[in-house]
């Protein structure tokens, strides 16, 4: 994000963003549970599962300030890009790193801003199953995202992180989100193994998320 | 004016409780030595400093009056909910009516028991939410678990609305309408219910043998009278503040804490069987709401019917 904000957004979108934190955490009260990793400043990436639009605020919301600052998730530009409100609310208020995910609409490489905010040193929030997972299954197939940024960046903790629950709070089709509690797990830290293939490092990397689901999520 | 000096002279009274029971933890953790703890005195300590937020807290809203009581226990019957609704059974064809049991029939309830609509919020949930939350579920037609869906559901609203709201229906056992006193009997109540968990809780553990439901809780036998004996006293001691006279308000201290500890024993099975050991994380040492409010969730209506039946 080179360009220049003005100050009066820049407020803006911080009051904004503490006001969706506190919205959450009073509606799900949600909290985070650091399994395998603590919560410091160190660069991550942090892969979960999509069920929701609510799952990036809730991932966003558990990390400590001094984490959130230094956090971009990744989202895809069409979304995000879509109207003036969502233009503020994504780059602005959460920072994401804008990806465009259709590739006849595409101009240049999807994964070069993804490389460059990895070089600056920010922390990714990504969701490697690309889409919402609207099946019964825990996870759909992992595209190769995941892999590539290991591989580019193999001194970057890849941290799986399960938020639980948000498919019962908000389930596709309705309308009134229920005030369950969520919570986001995370898991120990993975990175790409020397001459690991693609396709067992994304077995892995699945299994190793799957595996902080809580039972009634399964 | 008598009301908030009363409050403010138990405020005293119970700070120096906490602070008396402060430096006793904090001797028995200087006695566990340098380097080591006792997982007994620290749970002790963690609880006593919520203890502290909590009497504060509670402080506050019974100075600021009924509306600011009304308001903390609602919101702490959005809690318990949110907390027991978490884990109960339900599909997706139960989200109209588990939105409507937080959106709708938690705030009625609440507007029912502040007016004193005593009609309408006695027979609320048990007759008409209990009717119309399974016709919603069974409208959207998924047959799957119907019955522990829509009982699991019951249950959570009776536990955590329709119980929880009996505390602050205390406010309309007085018909004259002193607001004053009532405040002290709900005072009363929270008092004498929490004290006898507490003392239930470390006599259990330093001197308790005989368990009463071994497989499900450490509470034994020893424990608990030691618990009801200190809330009966500590209930005698505050008669002054009760319509009750000595004799009476220790009755009915023993009678809350005995029913209160009992119902932490139905909620410890319920956490056994949902495989969950606290339900939530929002009070540091205590678990979450509902771990604190078990036992004064089942005393609540029992408190409440016999007041009525003493005064009328």
């Amino acid at each position: 994000m080179t360009r220049k904000t003005p100050l009066y957004r820049w407020i803006a979108a911080r009051f904004t963003g503490h006001l969706l934190a506190f919205t959450a955490r009073f509606i799900t009260a949600v909290r985070a549970e650091w399994r395998g990793i603590e919560p410091v400043d160190k660069q991550r990436v942090y892969f979960a599962n999509h069920v929701s639009n609510a799952d990036m605020p809730m991932i966003w919301t558990v990390l400590p300030h001094h984490m959130r600052a230094k956090t971009r998730p990744v989202a895809a530009a069409d979304y995000w890009l879509k109207n003036k409100l969502r233009a503020f609310v994504g780059p602005e208020v959460f920072n994401c790193v804008l990806v465009d995910r259709r590739p006849e609409a595409r101009t240049d490489d999807p994964m070069a801003a993804i490389r460059d905010a990895l070089d600056e040193g920010s922390s990714l929030i990504i969701f490697p199953e690309g889409n919402r997972n609207m099946t019964d299954d825990p996870l759909l197939p992992f595209r190769a995202g995941l892999y590539n940024m290991g591989q580019s960046h193999p001194h970057v903790d890849l941290v799986p992180t399960w938020v639980a629950n948000l498919t019962t709070i908000m389930p596709k089709g309705e309308v009134i989100p229920l005030p369950l509690i969520c919570t986001v797990t995370f898991g120990a830290p993975l990175h790409v193994g020397e001459n690991e293939d693609k396709d067992v490092f994304l077995k892995r990397a699945a299994d190793a998320l799957v595996a902080l689901a809580p039972e009634r999520d399964l | 004016m008598e009301t908030t000096t009363n409050i403010l002279y138990l405020f005293g009274g119970v700070v120096a409780v906490l602070s008396a029971l402060t430096v006793v933890g904090e001797a028995l953790r200087g006695r566990v030595g340098p380097g080591r703890t006792n997982p007994v005195v620290q749970t002790f300590l963690t609880r006593l400093m919520s203890w502290w937020i909590m009497v504060i807290l509670f402080t506050i809203t019974a100075l600021l009056g009924p509306v600011a009581l009304m308001l903390l226990f609602a919101f702490a019957s959005f809690a318990a909910l949110r907390e027991f609704l978490t884990f109960t059974d339900k599909r997706q064809a139960d989200h109209l009516s588990l939105a409507l049991a937080f959106f709708v029939i938690l705030p009625l309830q609440y507007v029912f028991v502040g007016y004193d609509l005593t009609g309408l919020f006695t027979v609320f949930i048990p007759v008409y939410a209990f009717l119309l939350l399974p016709i919603v579920s069974a409208l959207r037609g998924d047959h799957n678990r119907f019955l522990s869906r829509v009982a699991e559901t019951q249950w959570a609203l009776m536990i955590c609305v329709y119980c929880i709201s009996h505390v602050p229906a205390l406010l309309n056992t007085k018909p004259e309408g002193d607001s004053g006193q009532t405040v002290l009997l709900i005072v009363f109540f929270v008092m004498v219910v929490q004290i006898g968990d507490l003392m239930e809780y470390f006599a259990g553990r330093r001197f308790g043998k005989r368990r009463i439901a071994p497989s499900l809780s450490p509470k034994t036998l020893e424990g608990m009278a030691t618990g009801i004996a200190c809330a009966a006293v500590t209930g005698a001691l505050l008669s002054w503040i009760t319509p009750f006279g000595i004799g009476a308000a220790a009755a009915m201290a023993a009678l809350a804490s005995v029913t209160g500890m009992f119902g932490n024993l139905v909620f410890a099975a319920i956490k056994r069987d949902k495989g969950v050991k606290d339900w939530s994380h929002l009070i540091p040492g205590q678990g979450g709401f509902l771990d604190q409010l078990d036992s004064a969730i089942f005393a609540a209506p029992v408190f409440y019917h016999v007041t009525l039946l003493m005064s009328g």
